[in-house]
């Protein structure tokens, strides 16, 4: 029995249902823990503000994301008059889509990546260039001004820290020799990437809360000033599924930063590796989302000069600075590149 | 027919389909969307051929960066599409001019290609070294003047962008951080002792 | 089938269910919410007052600026990727190669900054 179902799975059918199944779990514990990371952002935040946040549904409001959920759903959908249509559903589709589509190469543990491809960090790099396109979307296809303005402004800030977020991949890979994600984490085996590159991992945490316009950097949805930005016009699911795949970009960006900076799957200490490694992995993640909750509780919000001051003006030229100093040090001493990476990948 | 077999007649099924689109949907939004899709099955192609760096620096590149600056062009430029359209069928005779000698230059290319016996992708043992680390090997080293040729159309075509499209509004107030942050108490406040009823 | 593409399918899945995941979110408001759309309802929002004109207005041409500088910048990226990966390799002569054509690029930014293109407003 065992026999015939390994058999089965080394089948191109059998090989395709059991990926099918991997990504099915990953998805839903994805889905589930961005719905108590969800509650996690508002506790935090109305602590902050030494209020009690949800409290309702649930013990410590700890269900509160599904019941919004249910509510989103029974919300009637509501199509504005001069939208065009197809591109108004097509928006949030793309957004969710490509949010979750870049979960599939991040390696949870030594072992656990559903699809662990040579070139993983520019993979990642892609989907995050193209989370751009729900956004101007959406905010073309409402015909309305505030969401038009919102997709403006969001475009041309997440393309401005998308270069920098480039230089500073670059400077991480510079150390590792390698685009597979996995290789990266592994390369960090005797020091975390965040401690020789610690400017390049503020730099990187500040370009991530940017890119996924979180504040202080939420300047397309500055309710002040576009009311909600490119989602004014999305009520019920849509809205639903762009607010899901904001989440699911910060999440990722947590997960980048904690591959990238902080070890990936590795524990603190050697004699801590009894505990496995996705435990690991998910701690360090949390620890990364509790200060983009922080940050959103504490700092105030970027005017939007100042916001392309810092990206072009500031990261841009730091980054590329550190690039070369980064390149020059491996070429100098090629083999203070930490742990060996297998010379032939 | 093997599996990659299909996967490549649906891919390249998909961007001539495509590509058609592009040209004949009405709304250029669509077009745009339509040539997005195009360079997305592109990128599948190139994946089947093991090409996975080109793979994804064509998402990147094309489908991050240049359709999005087409997308911003014909979504918020006022250009009126139709009008231009009506002169589809003057531009056709050069249209199809330009695209024959294109097409036969690429046979000519592949025609010198296969004569001199030039390397497939399995032959650079794709198994040994990553095809990126292989493209890294050549660009900096073998091809050094292509690249900086490479670094100057960069340059100048940042110089253009900036010639064509920079103007500023006068009359603007910029902040001018190091300025502010180099104020001393001095230039700032001063202390007047007002007497009651005499204002300053 | 070999085995790099094999690590290709679970992506295509992956896509494929997040797709899947949006649309059933999309089709089960429409087939469980109430709809009854009315004029007022259905017309763009505008703080209250009716719309004055089309919303999609041209706009400063400096978004159009920073898109093609990001252009350049991502191919300026997209240049140092193999690089990055080869560089133990290939040693010093990589390394002059790239510090030319990143010279020859900071030139283009320098002019830039001096020209005020990267200030906004």
């Amino acid at each position: 029995m065992v026999e015939a179902m390994v058999e089965f799975y080394q089948t191109p059918l059998g090989r395709v249902v059991l990926d099918f199944s991997f990504c099915l779990i990953l998805l839903v514990v994805l889905l589930l823990s961005i719905a108590f990371l969800l509650v996690a952002d508002r506790k935090i935040w109305a602590a902050v503000q030494l209020r009690r946040g949800p409290n309702v549904v649930g013990p410590f409001g700890l269900l509160q994301s599904f019941a919004d959920f249910l509510k989103f759903v029974f919300k009637e959908v509501i199509i504005p008059a001069g939208a065009n249509k197809g591109v108004f559903f097509l928006a949030p589709l793309i957004s969710v889509t490509l949010a979750s589509g870049a979960w599939a190469v991040i390696p949870v543990s030594a072992t656990w990546v559903i699809a662990d491809i040579n070139v993983g960090v520019m993979y990642l790099f892609a989907i995050s260039s193209l989370g751009v396109y729900g956004i101007i979307m959406g905010g073309w296809a409402s015909n309305s001004k505030y969401p038009f303005l919102g997709a403006l402004r969001s475009a041309a800030q997440m393309v401005s820290y998308e270069v920098s977020i480039g230089f500073i991949l670059i400077t991480v890979l510079l150390l590792v020799g390698s685009l597979n994600l996995t290789d990266i984490v592994n390369a960090q085996q005797n020091i975390w990437f965040a401690i020789p590159l610690f400017p390049m991992f503020i730099m990187f945490f500040i370009s991530a809360l940017a890119e996924t316009n979180r504040p202080p950097f939420d300047l397309p949805e500055a309710e002040s000033e576009l009311v909600a930005g490119y989602q004014v016009e999305y009520s019920s699911t849509g809205y639903l599924l762009f607010m899901l795949a904001e989440y699911m970009n910060i999440v990722l960006m947590c997960a980048m930063t904690t591959i990238l900076f902080l070890g990936g799957w590795l524990p603190p200490f050697e004699f801590l590796g009894f505990i496995p490694g996705v435990f690991w992995f998910v701690l360090k993640v949390c620890m990364v989302f509790f200060m983009f909750a922080m940050v959103k509780a504490m700092v105030p919000r970027y005017r939007y000069d100042q916001l392309m001051r810092l990206g072009w003006k500031v990261f841009l030229p730091l980054s590329l600075l550190f690039v070369v100093l980064v390149g020059g040090v491996v070429t100098i001493w090629p083999d203070l590149i930490w742990a060996d990476v297998p010379a032939a990948m | 027919m093997s599996f990659v077999a299909i996967a490549f007649y649906v891919f390249a099924s998909i961007a001539i389909a495509g590509g058609l689109l592009v040209i004949s949907s009405r709304n250029p939004v669509h077009s745009v969307l339509f040539l997005i899709l195009t360079f997305f099955s592109t990128a599948g192609l190139f994946v089947l051929l093991g090409a996975e760096f080109l793979a994804m620096l064509l998402v990147v590149v094309y489908v991050g960066a240049v359709a999005v600056l087409f997308l911003f062009v014909v979504m918020m430029l006022d250009v009126d599409f139709v009008e231009m359209r009506q002169g589809m069928m003057q531009n056709l005779p050069a249209g199809a001019t330009v695209g024959v000698i294109l097409l036969f230059e690429l046979l000519l290319a592949f025609g010198a290609r296969s004569a001199e016996g030039a390397k497939s992708l399995e032959e650079i043992a794709v198994g040994q070294v990553s095809n990126t680390r292989a493209l890294g090997n050549l660009i900096y080293d073998d091809y050094f003047l292509m690249f900086q040729t490479a670094g100057m159309i960069l340059l100048v075509a940042m110089i253009g962008a900036i010639v064509l499209t920079l103007y500023h509004r006068p009359g603007i107030k910029r902040q001018n951080i190091a300025a502010q942050v180099a104020r001393t108490r001095d230039e700032a406040v001063e202390l007047v002792d007002v007497k009651p009823g005499q204002g300053i | 089938m070999n085995e790099l593409l094999l690590e290709y399918l679970p992506i295509i899945l992956f896509l494929a269910l997040g797709a899947i995941i949006g649309i059933v979110f999309l089709v089960l408001a429409f087939v469980i919410a109430p709809y009854n759309p009315d004029p007022e309802k259905v017309s763009a929002f505008e703080s209250g007052f009716n719309a004055f004109d089309d919303s999609r207005m041209t706009f400063q041409v400096r978004f159009y600026l920073v898109s093609i500088l990001f252009i350049i910048f991502d191919l300026e990226v997209a240049f140092l990727f193999p690089w990055a990966i080869a560089l133990k390799g290939l040693g010093a002569v990589g390394f002059w190669s790239m510090m030319v054509f990143l010279g020859i690029l900071t030139v283009g930014f320098i002019y830039e900054w001096k020209k005020g293109a990267l200030e906004w407003a």
